[in-house]
């Protein structure tokens, strides 16, 4: 399995970590970068089907368009929600600010709320409550 | 005259010849440029994609097919794979510790990256000029 074979012992891992926000916050940012690199296989399956007809876009419409579908396309939005987000955050921690504890807890905090606002708010632009559509999406689309 | 400075490197160092190749500070770069980018594309490619897909097959065939939105589409998943082929390199580098698994992953990374762009690329050309 394992290659390692240095005796010596590893420095301090996750699991004597008292757990806190800023590590959570990047301990997320690599999953959900992970999760869309998954997720645009999707999207870009999406672009295929588009160019290769309705043979092969029908399927894959109805494929997403399942409950598991659903969820796993709202989880990929709050993936890209999250990174996006805790992005910002990221540049503004490479100019060298934002890098006290505090703040950066609060940060962290306020990213991974406002996530699942913009989640939700995309979601709500996709036409699942009924009568809100305040960019004429639906027009858009005939 | 001074001495020349001696290295700090001992001579089985000297011999792997493992270390920075250097590359450290151009990965940083292009990642945030890419990010940069992305803050832009992204908001504008999942609310736009949204429109597409309501209007079914149809839809999703004209959103494609109009210029701007075709260029826009391009960019938006053109950086998207830029900057994700860097970011697993470095979960793979972080991660992987042995070599000949990390070399495979790393090329399979490039693959999955390339192609991935050259599908999309593909489609969207296919609709727009066509």
């Amino acid at each position: 399995m394992s290659s390692w074979t240095d005796k010596r012992p590893m420095s301090p891992h996750v699991s004597i970590w008292k757990w806190h926000m800023t590590m959570a916050s990047s301990i997320l940012h690599r999953v959900t970068g992970v999760g869309n690199y998954i997720g645009i296989f999707i999207v870009v399956a999406w672009l295929f089907a588009t160019a290769a007809g309705p043979d092969y876009y029908e399927p894959l419409a109805g494929l997403i368009g399942t409950i598991w579908g659903q969820l796993i396309l709202f989880g990929f939005t709050l993936s890209i929600s999250y990174h996006l987000l805790n992005g910002v955050r990221h540049l503004v921690m490479d100019t060298g600010k934002a890098l006290n504890p505090k703040f950066g807890s609060f940060l962290s905090g306020l990213v991974l709320v406002l996530s699942v606002v913009l989640a939700v708010a995309v979601w709500m632009l996709s036409g699942i409550v009924p009568g809100f559509d305040p960019l004429n999406l639906a027009g858009a689309a005939q | 005259m001074s001495k020349p400075q001696a290295s700090m490197r001992t001579p089985l160092g000297k011999v792997r010849g493992l270390g920075s190749a250097k590359h450290g500070a151009a990965h940083f770069v292009t990642q945030r440029v890419s990010a940069i980018a992305l803050i832009f594309l992204v908001p504008w490619f999942l609310i736009s994609l949204i429109g597409a897909v309501r209007g079914g097959y149809d839809g999703a065939l004209l959103w494609v097919a109009d210029p701007i939105n075709a260029v826009l589409i391009l960019l938006a998943v053109g950086a998207a794979l830029y900057h994700m082929r860097l970011g697993m390199q470095v979960v793979v580098e972080d991660y992987i510790a042995r070599h000949s698994t990390k070399a495979v992953l790393l090329i399979l990374n490039t693959f999955v990256c390339v192609g991935l762009f050259t599908v999309a690329a593909y489609a969207v050309l296919k609709i727009a000029i066509a």
